[in-house]
């Protein structure tokens, strides 16, 4: 099946990018195989390159990028300064080691940096940066304000609210950006930090402003409209939405306590189901309908199964090739490719093939420039 | 379908009502216009349709309002929104989600509509408002027109009964507020609804309204009747109904069409005045009002123009200049004679000053020699050009914003640029006061480069009154705000003060500058830019929001800078005010520069920018009412 070019009726689910990332990272955390964990980077970029919009959210797999490699330098710092937990024996070079008093005894300052020490942090940290960018590629892929929208109707209303959130937040910045541009008109120094805090309050006043009128309009234009609700529905609504969480905040406890083994799984279980119920009958007072959801058709099955698939196979092979996924730090070895599992990680490529093609506008939409 | 009865308005904390004694019927179907000069509570009138007066601004409604015999007091204003279908002043504020499609929907969803329902009707908005090519668009990429629309659309789709619009084309470039405009009417013909709507720019919309409902002051009861009975009476009313007043016709005309009928004797006086358009160019940067910026056409260019420009040195706008008027009269002749009128008139009759008449009209000395009479008695500067672009091209992020723009700019010299919402006009002023650094070409102020001067500095050589004059202002008061503006010019103290006085008395020292009416917002924003005299100063869409008063007073101001030597650059919609105020006219399209030249050769000939009595006039080339009266004057 090839790819349609994507448009309102064929977009695919933001659910599904959600879980097929999920998936890729649920398989980044089974493995320290440098080569795996690269390969599923690999898969992740590949797709988000071929599958991106020109959305402005689509910009933030670069951050996250980023972000790992931020994690992975960091990670390495510490390894280098403060040594490692792995017994080492290829010293690469030694630190002059800084002795610290008697109450500090455990932590050591400098000293020699070996390889294996370095290798066994490199890897963890790669796990963990792997890990951020699987997140990054569905924060790319999937439009934010659908994925709110897919709330059960009970949180529509709260995700309303992000959405305005999300959408004033531009709006800021470009706030930001005219008034320092107008405190040079004022014969002002227009940069600098000093600049930046005195526009805050007129930036702050003007966006009290605006929420004002948008709230007039969402109120002229029926937000907040309620169904009649019998009496005892609603009370009944109340009663399951704060039991269920109270069961929920108790069986969490339970289960995470020595104590509470016995009752801690059957009460999370009921305070979820209580929970969900509320939110299904505090549904039933919303009268609002949805223009277009998006529908979870054949691809949403096929791209979120790819990525259980990915995270089942990783899961199974980190039990069947335990030496393969993860590689010991102690004797150092070269990490090897393991065929199996890496066939599984290349799963996750199947989004790129049937996933429906971001329509590139032919010409820039063209800004307003006044 | 709209019932107001005894209906007034108090706001809280306010000692008198906002409006009083409405007692009115708006019949189904039928478009209601709401006139009258600003802060008399034409918003908070229409506020009161949706409800949303008293329950979401406070204060206290006493009368009764009912729509379609539902009672605002008892229906807040989410249960009215099946019904009424409101529109603020600012679209933007409007909108809900972040794309056309979803912002089209938002009110079906919010009332339950089904989803097949809401499909259809989405696909019917979107046709019936041309919006299908932007259908996928984020909104925030839309201009000002095409934002207009998606905001009258998103409250179409629930298929009010009632549509309550306030000031929907002030923010519009002419030909956005005549598409707009075009959907109204489509509505209240095809559809039955009934539309009630506040605007501040008549001569847009008077034309199309069934009835005009004028609040005459703060608290006044208004005088409801049709557009021709109310204008008649109107303390506001557009340029074609002042000459319809000027000429004695009745009834008034409303439309270019009928007042172009009835104009056939007019024109034949006018084309007696010898005077005509003759004071023309050289004229120009003396005064507004004057019959001004015409030297091509005019039939018997040679003698004439000395002779108005004398006589009409005597309305008070000349006053400031009445020195130099004798040499101004004999300038005049002697340019016209020396052949800039000449030169120039083969172009005025062809009437079409091409793309290519940019760079080459600009190098005309035409509009500026007048200079001399101001610039004399001013000194510096005189003759040449102050401000300069040269192969000007600008970026904004990815999009070219300008495209090798020349542009020259004189002293005493007003210019208006033009052009559709999002042509580089803001980004064109924005350069000149080094907001933006060009990509390519040159770009001087003063012998200065904008971008590279200290803000501290450059504020002594050019001045930007903002779109929104808000962003100028940031002090707590009036008072504080000018004390600022002296420090930062290293003016004397009061010198801000002083100026806020001259331009507009009455405004309120310890007033926060937020809550002041738009004419004192900007009549202040104004005096803190000129309080360090700016040689240049520019202003973006200055008109927004303004009545014909506040919009006169700010046309006399500026008449009075240019006298005095200041070079005005202003960026604007409203061909009146253009008419009004610049001696030349550069049009922009896509960044470029497509037309520049004399306002009267510009606009006369653009069926997009002739201001209305040019219109009604042609071919003669009048631009304003002050002109034509000056001129009768002279006839008789």
């Amino acid at each position: 099946m090839t790819a349609p070019v994507a448009d309102r009726s064929n977009a695919l689910h933001a659910g599904a990018w959600w879980l097929w990332a999920l998936g890729l990272a649920a398989a980044a955390s089974r493995t320290t195989n440098p080569l795996l964990l690269a390969l599923l980077v690999a898969v992740s970029g590949y797709v988000v390159a071929v599958r991106r919009t020109a959305a402005p959210w689509a910009r933030s797999y670069g951050a996250f990028l980023k972000l790992g490699l931020a994690v992975l330098v960091i990670r390495l710092v510490f390894t280098v300064l403060l040594g490692s937990s792995v017994p080492g024996t290829r010293v690469l070079f030694t630190l002059p080691e800084i002795p610290l008093p008697y109450w500090a005894q455990g932590i050591r300052l400098g000293g020699p940096v070996s390889a294996e020490g370095v290798a066994f942090a490199l890897r963890q940290a790669l796990r963990l940066a792997t890990l951020l960018v699987c997140i990054g590629a569905a924060n790319a892929l999937a439009n934010p304000a659908r994925l709110l929208k897919s709330l059960p109707a009970a949180l529509y209303e709260v995700g309303v609210a992000v959405v305005v959130a999300m959408t004033s937040a531009p709006t800021l910045v470009a706030d930001m950006a005219r008034l320092r541009s107008a405190r040079r008109l004022r014969g002002r120094k227009d940069k600098g930090p000093a600049a930046l805090v005195r526009v805050a309050i007129p930036v702050l006043e003007g966006a009290l402003e605006r929420s004002v009128a948008l709230a007039a309009s969402m109120d002229a234009r029926g937000y907040g409209r309620t169904a009649a609700v019998p009496a005892a529905v609603r009370r009944t609504t109340a009663v399951l939405t704060l039991g269920g969480l109270l069961g929920v905040c108790v069986g969490s406890y339970g289960l995470l306590t020595t104590v509470g083994g016995a009752f801690g799984l059957p009460l999370l279980l009921a305070g979820l189901a209580a929970a969900l119920g509320g939110l299904y009958l505090g549904g039933r007072r919303s009268v609002r309908t949805r223009y277009r959801p998006d529908r979870w058709g054949a691809r949403a099955w096929a791209v979120s199964l790819s990525g259980v698939a990915v995270a089942a196979v990783t899961v199974w092979a980190a039990g069947a090739y335990p030496q393969a996924m993860n590689p010991p730090a102690v004797p150092l070895t070269a990490p090897e490719l393991p065929l199996l599992p890496a066939a599984g990680v290349l799963l996750g490529l199947l989004p790129a093939l049937v996933a429906p093609v971001p329509a590139r506008p032919a010409a820039r939409p063209q800004k307003e420039v006044q | 379908m709209i019932r107001f009865e005894d209906v007034s308005v108090v706001h809280p904390g306010a000692p008198a009502p906002a409006v009083a004694g409405v007692d009115l019927t708006v019949p189904e179907g039928e478009l209601c216009l709401l006139v009258g000069p600003s802060g008399v509570g034409k918003s908070t009138l229409l506020g009161t349709v949706s409800g949303l007066v008293p329950h979401f601004t406070g204060g206290t409604l006493h009368g009764r309002v009912t729509v379609d015999g539902r009672d605002t007091r008892t229906h807040r204003p989410r249960e009215l929104a099946d019904l009424v279908g409101t529109v603020g002043q600012d679209p933007q504020a409007h909108f809900v989600t972040d794309t056309v499609e979803d912002e089209l929907a938002y009110g079906m969803e919010s009332l339950g509509l089904p989803a097949d329902t809401m499909r259809r009707r989405v696909e019917e908005t979107l046709d019936l408002l041309g919006l299908t090519d932007l259908r996928e668009r984020p909104i925030a990429t839309l201009s000002g027109g095409q934002q207009q629309r998606v905001a009258i659309g998103s409250v179409l789709t629930t298929h009010p009964k009632v549509l309550v619009l306030d000031e929907p084309t002030s923010a519009l470039d002419p030909a956005a507020a005549e598409e707009v405009l075009a959907v109204l009417q489509r509505l209240v013909h095809d559809l039955g609804t009934t539309v009630l709507m506040a605007e501040h720019r008549l001569e847009r919309v008077v034309q199309y309204a069934d009835r005009v409902v004028l609040l005459p002051g703060p608290g006044q009861a208004p005088v409801v009747g049709t557009p021709a009975d109310v204008m008649g009476v109107s303390p506001v009313f557009p340029p074609v109904v002042a000459l319809g007043r000027l000429a004695g016709w009745s009834p008034l005309p409303l439309t270019v069409r009928d007042a172009r009928r009835r104009a056939g004797d007019l024109r034949e006086r006018l084309a007696s005045v010898p005077t005509v358009p003759a004071s023309g160019a050289p004229d120009a940067a003396g005064v507004v009002g004057v019959p001004a910026a015409a030297a091509g056409p005019s039939p018997l260019p040679a003698v004439a123009p000395g002779a108005g420009a004398v006589e009409e040195a005597g309305t008070p706008e000349t006053a400031g200049r009445g020195g130099p008027d004798g040499r101004g009269g004999l300038w005049s002749r002697l340019r016209t004679r020396l052949g800039s009128g000449n030169a120039a008139s083969p172009k005025g009759r062809s009437g079409a000053p091409g793309p290519a008449g940019g760079a080459p009209a600009a190098a005309v000395p035409s509009p500026a020699a007048p200079a001399g009479a101001p610039g004399d008695a001013d000194g510096p500067g005189t003759g040449g050009p102050f401000a300069e672009a040269a192969g000007l091209s600008v970026r904004r992020g990815p999009v070219p914003a300008l495209r090798r723009v020349d542009l020259t700019v004189r002293r005493g010299e007003a210019v208006a640029l033009m052009g559709r919402n999002g042509a580089g006009k803001s980004t064109l002023l924005g350069t000149l006061v080094g907001l933006h650094a060009p990509s390519s070409g040159s770009v001087t102020v003063g012998g200065r480069t904008p971008h590279r001067t200290g803000p501290r500095e450059l504020l002594r050589h050019v001045g930007l009154v903002p779109q929104d004059p808000r962003d100028l202002l940031t002090a707590s008061t009036v008072a504080a705000e000018c004390e600022a503006a002296d420090r930062d010019a290293g003016a004397e103290p009061g010198t801000c003060r002083a100026l806020v006085s001259a331009l507009l008395p009455g405004v309120d020292d310890a007033a926060h500058p937020r809550d002041l009416s738009e004419g004192q917002r900007l009549a202040l924003a104004l005096a803190v830019v000129l309080a360090a005299e700016p040689p240049l100063l520019l202003l973006d869409e200055p008109t927004r929001g303004l009545d014909y008063a506040a919009k006169a007073r700010l046309v006399e101001h500026l008449a009075g800078l240019t006298a005095r030597g200041h070079a005005v650059v202003l960026a604007t919609h409203d061909v009146e005010l253009a008419a009004e105020v610049a001696h030349r006219v550069v049009i922009l399209a896509d960044g470029e520069v497509v037309a520049d030249g004399p306002s009267a050769e510009v606009v006369v000939s653009s069926p997009t920018f002739a201001p209305q009595v040019a219109k009604v006039l042609q071919p003669q080339r009048w631009l304003t009412v002050r002109q034509v009266a000056a001129a009768l004057g002279e006839a008789s």
